[in-house]
């Protein structure tokens, strides 16, 4: 059991709320700080994005804190630095999330290994396919304690869900729609159909709704269907103020009462 | 099956494959198995050929450059596929994709573009089956190839700039991706070149294939032969290359040569030599040989031809560069003005600016004489004529 599985086995029917931010945005050393602070805010679990040139899943503004963030010279090897003594400041869980490209230059078992060197608990690579992680790198995922996260769209048909519920060890990141990150979520019928839909499949997973959760009304509707629900782009955008450190705590209270 | 093409798992040796968020896995999936029944269907394949004949005007002749050909002392011939409709070999893949996205009952199709060609294709092929059409061009690309711009409007496409990283042909890629990740139902996304995730690179190398498959027979007809000595193709992403290299790729007596874009060298920092500079990767959901950071970032090229210039290649090209079965070579933006000039002077036709780096590279080449050579002329340059004019101070 790693921090991940922990948290939501001693849940209960609280609702879960985790916060994306980006590595080395808006400063180069400014992540440690604004995770510790987000736990001290109340924040349920962290997911720490390590920038991509090319981010194809991302909207406007988590594009540009990556931009941002490379431009300060962020790097995997940086972030690991950083996150070094993350475990001195941090106590609840933490997810990387990123792209593979540079996970694949910087060597999947090398990065399992630093992952679990400083303490993260779970992984987020949207563009490393299923076969990949099934056939070459679930063992070293194990052996390291980490959690892979698998996402679910309102186009995933029942029979990968399934397969996902079964290699998945922390949570399935369900998809509000089908979009780029920092879209608003907008509760169709169609959307509660799907939620319903996903929530009748009993999944023997947690499920964390993500994309387009922005402010409490969008927060409490994605987790009348879910464990959980992240925060990303609204957060992210938070960081673009001069005095975001100081606003951290009232965002989260806001979301969460 | 040869080994220089796909496998059935979607990947050529170690490349390929489809590195796509889950978003884009039921679109990509669709087509993965799909696209062969499709393709390989009678009314598919009655049609594509119609419109290849009718409308695109092929077979594009194999025209023997009598006068190239003295200068280099070897048959040299030309792969003409600038005089297709719409001016380039983009054409031939646009077609066989609007088809594909017919028989799936899309609605709304999206496109990329460097140079403007591919772009101008997909507009074409909409207004040609009233289909919605948003194409996806670099800010930068906007700029530099003005007339496509007017073109793909003209053809009543809606016409994007990307105006993030380099604002070129890999950032027009990224926000097509961003588009269809947002479209997932009613869209398709009509790649133009033989990149992206499987199968892309396999379908838009099989559309293109044509361009071998007519110099077969024409090669027969003019010198007795059905295989040159030497195939020769720029190569971008990679599609006019992969057509002009596929049935060839088994008959080991062809020597291919892809000509990549060198920019202004290929060490000065602004260069489009992905197979020089670059090194294993992911990028745009397939992994080959990517330009990139030790951090697996990806950098941004340069080349005078917008069409060239992209930090990657297909991955049959990474793979059939790492087995040696074909040769990549570098020409620098000099070197290719001066071929397109050259090319001009003496044969009367003006090359696009992607093609004449092609051309470039018979200038670095020695021949006993008598070698049979073919050249894919990929497009022509009324698009550049601007940056002609500029560089050569007309
Ligand atoms: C005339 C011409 N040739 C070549 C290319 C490069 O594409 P590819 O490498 O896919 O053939 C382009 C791309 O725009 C083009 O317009």
């Amino acid at each position: 059991m790693n921090r991940i599985n922990e948290l939501f086995a001693s849940n209960g029917d609280r609702r879960i709320l985790s916060i994306y931010f980006t590595a080395g945005y808006p400063a180069l050393d400014s992540t440690l700080a604004i995770a510790e602070t987000l736990e001290k805010a109340g924040a349920d679990f962290l997911e720490i994005g390590f920038p991509y040139s090319d981010p194809v899943a991302d909207g406007p503004v988590i594009q540009h804190s990556s931009e941002v963030a490379l431009r300060n010279g962020m790097t995997l090897q940086r972030l690991f630095e950083q996150l070094s003594n993350l475990r001195k400041h941090v106590s609840i869980p933490v997810l990387l999330m990123g792209y593979v490209n540079p996970v694949l230059q910087y060597g999947v078992e090398r990065f399992c290994q630093s992952c679990s060197d400083v303490g993260v608990d779970g992984v987020i690579v949207p563009d490393l396919p299923m076969y990949e992680y099934e056939e070459l790198y679930r063992p070293v995922f194990e052996t390291n304690g980490l959690s892979n996260i698998f996402l679910v769209t309102p186009q995933t048909s029942e029979a990968r869900i399934r397969k996902i519920d079964e290699l998945s060890n922390g949570f399935i990141y369900l998809l509000s729609s089908s979009a780029t990150t920092g879209k608003n979520l907008s509760v169709s019928e169609r959307t509660e159909a799907y939620f319903s839909r996903i929530q009748a499949m009993q999944l023997k997973n947690p499920v964390v709704i993500g994309f387009g959760i922005s402010d409490r009304g969008t927060f409490l509707r994605a987790t009348d269907y879910a464990d959980g629900a992240i925060v990303g782009s609204a957060f992210v955008k938070l960081l673009g103020e001069a005095d975001y450190m100081e606003r951290i705590p009232e965002f989260i209270r806001q979301l969460k009462d | 099956m040869s080994e220089y093409q796909v496998n059935d798992k979607g990947y050529y040796g170690n490349f390929g494959g489809a590195y796509v968020p889950e978003m884009l896995y039921p679109n990509v999936e669709e087509l993965q198995q799909q696209y062969l029944q499709i393709i390989q269907r009678s009314d598919f394949r009655e049609e594509f050929d119609q419109l290849l004949r009718d409308y695109v005007g092929r077979p594009s002749p194999l025209y023997f450059a009598k006068r190239l050909s003295e200068r280099y002392n070897a048959n040299i011939f030309l792969k003409r596929e600038d005089l297709n409709h719409t001016g380039a070999h983009k054409i031939n893949n646009t077609i066989g994709q609007i088809l594909l996205a017919e028989r799936l009952g899309k609605k709304r199709i999206i496109a990329e573009t460097g140079a403007g060609q591919h772009g101008v294709a997909t507009a074409t092929v909409c207004a040609l089956k009233g289909l919605q059409c948003v194409v996806y061009m670099g800010a930068i690309d906007i700029e530099r190839q003005a007339p496509n711009v007017a073109r793909m409007k003209m053809m009543g496409a809606e016409v994007i700039a990307a105006t993030s990283g380099s604002r070129t042909l890999k950032d027009a890629t990224n926000e097509a991706l961003r588009d269809w990740i947002n479209n997932p139902v009613d869209t398709h996304y009509i790649i133009g070149s033989v990149v992206g995730p499987h199968p892309y690179p396999d379908m838009v190398a099989r559309f293109q294939s044509v361009i071998s498959a007519e110099t077969r027979k024409q090669l027969l007809e003019k010198t007795g032969r059905e295989t040159p000595d030497y195939a020769l193709a720029c190569v971008g992403g990679g599609s006019n290359a992969a057509g002009m290299f596929y049935h060839f790729l088994d008959e080991p007596s062809v020597s291919l040569v892809a000509v990549e874009a060198a920019g202004k060298g290929v060490h000065s920092g602004e260069s489009a030599a992905t197979t020089v500079l670059g090194r294993e990767g992911v990028l745009h959901g397939s992994r080959s040989i990517v330009m990139q950071t030790d951090d697996g970032q990806v950098v941004e090229p340069y080349s005078i031809s917008a069409g060239l210039d992209y930090p990657g290649i297909g991955p049959q090209h990474a793979w059939l560069h790492k087995t040696g079965r074909a040769t990549y070579a570098c020409i620098t933006d000099d070197e290719a003005m001066r071929a397109g000039l050259l090319l001009t002077r003496l044969e009367g036709i003006i090359p696009a600016i992607e093609s004449a780096h092609a051309l470039a590279q018979l200038e670095k080449m020695v021949f006993k004489g008598g070698e049979n050579v073919v050249v894919c002329l990929s497009g022509r340059g009324d698009k550049d004529l601007d940056n002609y004019m500029k560089y050569f101070g007309f």
